[in-house]
């Protein structure tokens, strides 16, 4: 753990961005018609549950939820070393003509979201996709933009962008520190 | 995280269950569980063996095991040759050694083998950086097929400690259950075997496992039974009067299933032989799960084949 810990967001920061990721979905969406939200494992989940329920409060009925995990499309798989842990993909429901919102929690190089886009194209064939992250950090490999930002945050390329959730981490919150001192 | 995440794989073949510890059968069969979901999507395609080559070598017939490598190996999007005993060059006289060497010489990652003979496989590993995956050598070992099995068993009953799993049939020639055997140990189920006497190896009782020659007594209280087909092809001498009174004595039928315990499920390897080890009636029981066991073995293999790919060395 570095020292030099500095937090963006907090509990109730997290909430409110939230809260107001939720309002501009709906409000380009012209209401929930269509709409899914698919989590990028891990925190991406939990972060696309909160929206649910959020969506949820402001307009009915409930936006369904699903899961990826996108290990089996990452592009370093081919590189040497033992594989990476792949846990369960679990998307219940056609995504056939839906609006996708995809979620996750830190934005950085891009290649998540390059192998989250395969992944789902491999389960049929949405209208739109768009991406919802909590924290955009910059510095992009790869020709990728959110739709729905909560926080942009200017990084160095070493700094590390933590988020933690009560589900995972105990409390809610975004931090970040510096790569080099840690 | 689960446990097995703690559990990293290392090993560049996939010999036997013998060789595996608890920790590595059940991450395997983690593996799986995630796979699994592969088979059921509109595009039943994931690429993470791209770039990969495979190379099925059967040099023993096989039907159901190559169909379920080949789709595994596809689904993983690696490309893949078949090669089976008749129509390789072993049969103008090329030895095993030399065919390893040449597919080797091809630049092939791994080699999905089955053999006729037992540990054929393990000899062959110290000669070749290809990973190796044993489709079966001899009587020795089947370890995907132990592994779908556990996996299936898994999967509806929750878990395999405790668990008492009953064999019946032909031991002796079975690859299936000396897998199965080792495996299902190892994991701490209970393990009965039970056929003819002269099907039954000898000194089995080393393994761990319990022999009951009785039928019925050996299916009270189980939580699973796997039935063995009779191997007649690996038999050179007679080892019981006739098929029919094998069927007579050990096939299962819907009456002798009861006592097993009432949610026990039945299981079998296939080729299933109606009318011998099992009734038809039985084999398509709703406790039956032989097809389950069908496609169960697609994500076992997709899953060994992902594990082995990350222990290869790396020099192209």
């Amino acid at each position: 753990m570095s020292l030099s810990e500095k937090q963006i967001l907090d509990e109730g920061g997290i909430e409110r961005v939230l809260a107001r990721m939720s309002h501009e979905i709906l409000e380009r969406n012209q209401g929930t018609q269509d709409l899914v939200l698919i989590g990028i494992r891990t925190r991406g989940v939990f972060l696309a549950r909160r929206l649910q329920q959020k969506l949820y409060e402001i307009e009915k009925p409930e936006v369904p939820v699903g899961i990826l995990d996108i290990t089996l499309y990452r592009d370093d798989l081919s590189e040497v070393g033992p594989k990476p842990e792949i846990r369960e993909t679990d998307i219940p429901f056609n995504l056939k003509g839906k609006v996708v919102i995809l979620v996750d929690d830190v934005l950085f190089t891009g290649r998540t979201i390059r192998a989250a886009l395969d992944a789902l194209i491999d389960f049929g064939r949405p209208k739109v996709i768009r991406l919802a992250v909590l924290v955009d950090r910059g510095h992009r490999e790869l020709p990728v933009k959110a739709d729905y930002v909560g926080k942009n945050v200017p990084t160095a390329f070493q700094d590390h962008v933590t988020i933690r959730l009560k589900e995972t981490d105990g409390r809610d919150e975004a931090v970040i520190s510096g790569g080099v001192k840690a | 995280m689960t446990q097995a995440a703690k559990t990293r794989w290392a090993q560049k073949d996939l010999l036997g269950l013998r060789d595996l510890s608890a920790a590595e059968i059940e991450l395997i069969l983690d593996t799986a569980k995630s796979f699994s979901e592969v088979s059921q999507r509109e595009v039943k395609k994931v690429p993470v063996l791209r770039g990969k080559t495979v190379v099925n070598l059967f040099l023993e017939p096989s039907t159901r095991t190559r169909v379920s490598f080949e789709l595994a190996e596809k689904r993983l999007s690696a490309d893949t040759i078949s090669m089976a005993s008749g129509s390789s060059s072993m049969t103008k006289g090329e030895s095993l050694w030399d065919t390893i060497a040449n597919i080797e010489a091809l630049k092939v990652d791994l080699i999905v083998m089955r053999h006729g003979s037992s540990g054929a496989p393990h000899r062959i590993s110290h000669y070749t950086k290809c990973g190796i995956v044993n489709a079966g050598d001899g009587i020795n070992e089947h370890p995907t097929q132990g592994l779908l099995d556990m996996f299936t068993l898994r999967e509806l009953k929750g878990k395999i400690k405790g668990l008492k799993v009953v064999f019946v049939g032909d031991i002796l020639h079975s690859r299936v259950a000396r897998s199965n055997i080792w495996g299902l140990t190892k994991l701490g189920a209970e393990v009965v075997i039970c056929g003819p006497k002269t099907l039954i190896p000898w000194g089995v009782e080393e393994l761990g496992v319990k022999v009951i020659h009785e039928v019925k007594k050996a299916l009270e209280g189980a939580d699973a039974v796997t039935l063995l087909r009779i191997q007649m092809e690996r038999q050179n001498e007679t080892l019981f009067p006739s098929l029919r009174e094998y069927a007579s004595t050990f096939g299962l039928n819907l009456e002798l299933f009861k006592y097993a315990k009432p949610d026990a499920i039945l299981m079998h390897p296939g080729p299933v032989n109606r009318g011998v080890e099992i009734e038809s009636a039985l084999a398509d029981s709703p406790q039956s799960y032989i097809l389950k066991q069908v496609t169960n073995g697609i994500a076992v293999r997709m899953a060994v084949l992902y594990l082995l790919s990350g222990a290869l060395k790396d020099e192209k």
